[in-house]
């Protein structure tokens, strides 16, 4: 065996990945991508050794519900072949590598700067001289739009290459967001500063991050959550998820001028987020997730509260959708906007709503279930066209199954155990690797961690899923009236700060 | 004179009734009424900043559509009180005058070197240019009815008439609505409240105005709505006496202004590449007006 197979949240010792040479670890990991539709690149990164590199490739199958590990050593100089060559969806990991450490591809298409971190190889490349793509004709002009926002989300540079109004290629330069956050997860710091670190990787899946690093580290330390904790985690994640489509869907109705649809949901979203503040103290659930620990147990009383909140939130959201769905100037908006095409989807490994919203079945909930996902015999929501209704559309449908998970969940509601001492949780075990893949409202996210010998953190590394999907939005808004670019933009949602950690 | 002084109070209030249209179809309390008046005269007490990059084109660019627009609005009659200026085939006057304004903030826009701008400046002349077939088949027919060549006169001349120029009046309402609509860059075809520069019109091109500048710009399009709005509330009154006439144009202009607000509340901004086909449906709506006159006039044989 050439790769070692392992489930969600599996710990296993780094001895155990097995080693094979560079040329078998490219055949493998490109190889296994293309055998059936269900494998795609969840990680792949590379942990420095001195002069050498060791290079991890996570490849999960979603049919299989396994996550094969593999991995290969190689020298920081050597120059390589690159996996992007024969598969795109590697694009970005090996570009980051190439960043980060100064290892060559000889036949990398697009071999630019990812996020510019601080301890990048080539200090030279600064981010003011991103080498972006241009086509020298006279009929064609550039618009660069950012890095500064006009409104008031974060910064990004987007360069268009348009014909008139119509958009042939658009490159995104992402950077400005760069914090450092994985090399802050090294740094010797309490358990609590380390999970308030993963909710602020990205501020709007606070829940899905500090779950995932819950997770890795209770994978870790051999610590198994109970049934409570599993329990607030899917409700947690489930009210993310509604809170933040819907306001997307507002956001969404802002971007197409239509003023209804922008306040009501508006206003939609705030009952929700509210109820989280009333669970936990903070709007946007910071606090709620602790690893090992249950701070704020659902009681039943909470229960009875997200039930009446539930209960008046959903014929409004419901009444709200049908107006908006059976608005001509609505529809015209979104119909065969932005299209991402299955092919292309699958191609550069999207993940999450935006994959399904192609036709891409890509879902952790039931690929490979964490938390209690396992007992809700999740069905992913599939939309073919892959253009902004699909995407709408989605959220839309995906608020629907949230409460009717919520509503599932709600009717029983676990006993909270006499509360834990979380002592067993300071150290984790020597020597292991472990993977937590967590399906957050955008998608997949997946965190992976190694430990030294003596049981610290040698290397933390975090996948956002804005990460492949940023290319899903550079690909929507080819051929596409540059004045529809925003709309587009918005139905994706993409994380600045998660690509740039 | 009389008209001037109804179209400047009708501006003063146009914007600030859309603007609390629009807030209370959303369920909020929405700002005072004259917000956009103390709006301009905070603008008005501040400097202007000019970029380095523009030269005197973008100086003089406002003021010139400042003018052009207090040109236009001296045109415009009101019932069977002459505008300040009248003569034969001032309707042209009305058109070209307004062109030559929008002329400038065009090459203004373009002058600042933005490629925001430049769009925003393609767009507005393309919509302009097709909305001018539209307003000149429009008021030509209008001409040809009455058989005069001034605003003045056609409107007067026009309330005689049988119930079909009544049919008339009401489609040139709707085009003279939309054509307002497309000039002061309102929905569908332009979202005014939008903070997206590539989804603008009006809005990108005067992104590198300031101060003085933008609140002669801002002054410039209230008036212009109010502007439109007295064009169709004399499609109606003809002769009938003040007393009646000058309650009407007030009405006529609110229910201008709140069915703007509601338009805005209750629909999205169309698709960019759907708008040129709507502003030349416009000219096709006209063209009904031109049919529908030559009707009257028994042309056909």
């Amino acid at each position: 065996m050439h790769y070692l197979t392992i489930k969600n949240n599996q710990p296993v010792p780094v001895s155990d990945i097995p080693e094979i040479s560079y040329n078998a670890f490219l055949i493998l990991n490109t190889g296994m991508v293309v055998e059936t539709a269900g494998r795609h690149c969840v990680n792949y990164f590379g942990y420095p050794e001195g002069e050498k590199i060791l290079l991890i490739c996570c490849i999960a199958d979603d049919d299989e519900h396994v996550i094969y590990i593999s991995s290969s050593v190689v020298d920081i100089h050597s120059e390589l072949h690159s996996f992007t060559a024969k598969q795109l969806c590697f694009e970005k990991f090996e570009r980051e590598i190439h960043e980060n450490y100064g290892v060559q591809y000889s036949d990398h298409p697009w071999l630019k700067p990812v996020r510019y971190a601080h301890d990048r190889f080539d200090k030279t490349n600064v981010i003011s001289n991103y080498p972006f793509y241009s086509i020298d004709s006279e009929e064609l002009h550039e618009v660069g739009v950012g890095p500064i926002h006009a409104g008031i989300i974060e910064p990004g540079h987007f360069r268009f290459i348009c014909n008139g109004e119509q958009i042939l290629h658009l490159e995104i330069q992402l950077g400005y967001q760069h914090r450092g956050i994985e090399k802050l997860f090294l740094a010797e710091k309490p358990l609590n500063q380390l999970a308030t670190l993963a909710e602020n990787i990205a501020g709007d899946t606070t829940v899905g991050h500090s779950v995932a690093f819950a997770q890795v580290w209770e994978s870790l330390t051999g610590f198994e959550p109970g049934r409570d904790i599993d329990y607030a985690r899917t409700i947690a994640l489930e009210l993310e998820r509604i809170a933040i489509h819907t306001g997307d869907l507002s956001a969404v109705c802002t971007d197409i001028a239509y003023q209804l649809g922008s306040s009501v949901f508006g206003r939609l979203r705030t009952p929700i987020i509210n109820f989280l503040q009333e669970w936990c103290g903070n709007r946007l659930s910071k606090g709620l997730i602790r690893p090992g620990l249950n701070r704020y147990p659902l009681t039943s009383e909470l229960a009875k509260r997200l039930t009446v909140v539930l209960d008046t939130f959903e014929p409004d959201f419901t009444e709200m959708n049908k107006e908006l769905f059976n608005m001509p100037s609505a529809l015209s908006r979104f119909e065969r906007t932005g299209v991402v095409s299955t092919e292309d989807a699958s191609a550069i490994g999207a993940v999450g709503m935006t994959a399904r919203a192609s036709g891409v079945v890509r879902d952790t909930r039931v690929s490979h279930p964490h938390c209690l996902y396992s007992e809700l015999d999740h069905k992913p929501i599939v939309k073919r066209h892959g253009d902004v209704y699909s995407r709408v559309t989605i959220r839309k449908k995906e608020v629907f199954q949230s409460i009717k998970y919520i509503r599932a969940l709600l009717e029983n509601v676990p006993e909270v155990p006499e509360l834990q001492s979380s002592s067993i949780l300071k150290t984790p075990c020597a020597d292991l690797f472990t993977i937590s893949l967590v399906e957050g409202w955008r998608g997949e996210i997946c965190h992976c961690a190694i430990t030294g010998s003596n049981g610290k953190l040698i290397h933390y590394k975090i996948k956002d899923p804005s990460f492949h999907n940023w290319m899903a939005l550079a690909l929507s808004v080819r051929n596409n009236e540059i004045s529809d670019f925003p709309i587009c933009n918005k139905s994706f949602n993409l994380s600045y700060s998660g690509h740039d950690l | 004179m009389l008209s001037v002084l109804l179209i400047v109070i009708a501006a003063i209030f146009f914007t600030g009734i859309i603007i609390r249209t629009k807030s209370l179809a959303s369920g909020r309390k929405g700002p005072a009424i004259l917000q956009p008046v103390r709006d301009v005269i905070r603008l008005f007490r501040k400097g202007v900043v000019y970029s380095e990059t523009t030269s005197f084109v973008f100086q003089i660019a406002p003021t010139i559509y400042f003018a052009s627009v207090i040109m236009a609005m001296l045109v415009v009659p009101f019932g069977q009180s002459r505008g300040v200026l009248s003569f034969n085939g001032d309707f042209i006057f009305f058109a070209y005058v307004l062109a030559l304004g929008k002329f400038f903030t065009i090459i203004a826009a373009m002058d600042t070197g933005s490629s925001f701008e430049g769009m925003g400046a393609s767009r507005e002349a393309l919509y302009s240019m097709f909305a001018e077939p539209a307003f000149f088949i429009l008021m030509g027919s209008l001409a040809l009815l009455s058989g005069h060549t001034s605003f003045h006169e056609i409107f007067a001349a026009l309330h005689i008439g049988s119930q079909i120029s009544y049919a008339l009046a009401a489609l040139a309402t709707f085009v003279l609505l939309m054509i307002s609509m497309i000039e002061s860059s309102r929905m569908p075809i332009d979202d005014p409240k939008t903070h997206l520069e590539l989804t603008m019109i009006h809005e990108v091109m005067i992104l590198d105005n300031s101060g003085f500048d933008l609140g002669l710009i801002f002054t410039a399009g209230y008036i212009k709505f109010a502007i439109y709005g007295a064009l169709i509330v004399n499609l109606f009154i003809g002769v009938i006496p003040y007393e009646y006439a000058i309650p009407s144009f007030f009405a006529i202009q609110f229910v201008m202004a709140v069915s703007i607000g509601l338009i805005e509340s209750f629909m999205a901004r169309f698709r960019m590449n759907h708008n040129p086909q709507f502003i030349v449906a416009l000219t096709s709506v006209s063209l009904l007006i031109f049919f529908g006159v030559l009707l009257i006039l028994q042309k056909f044989m």
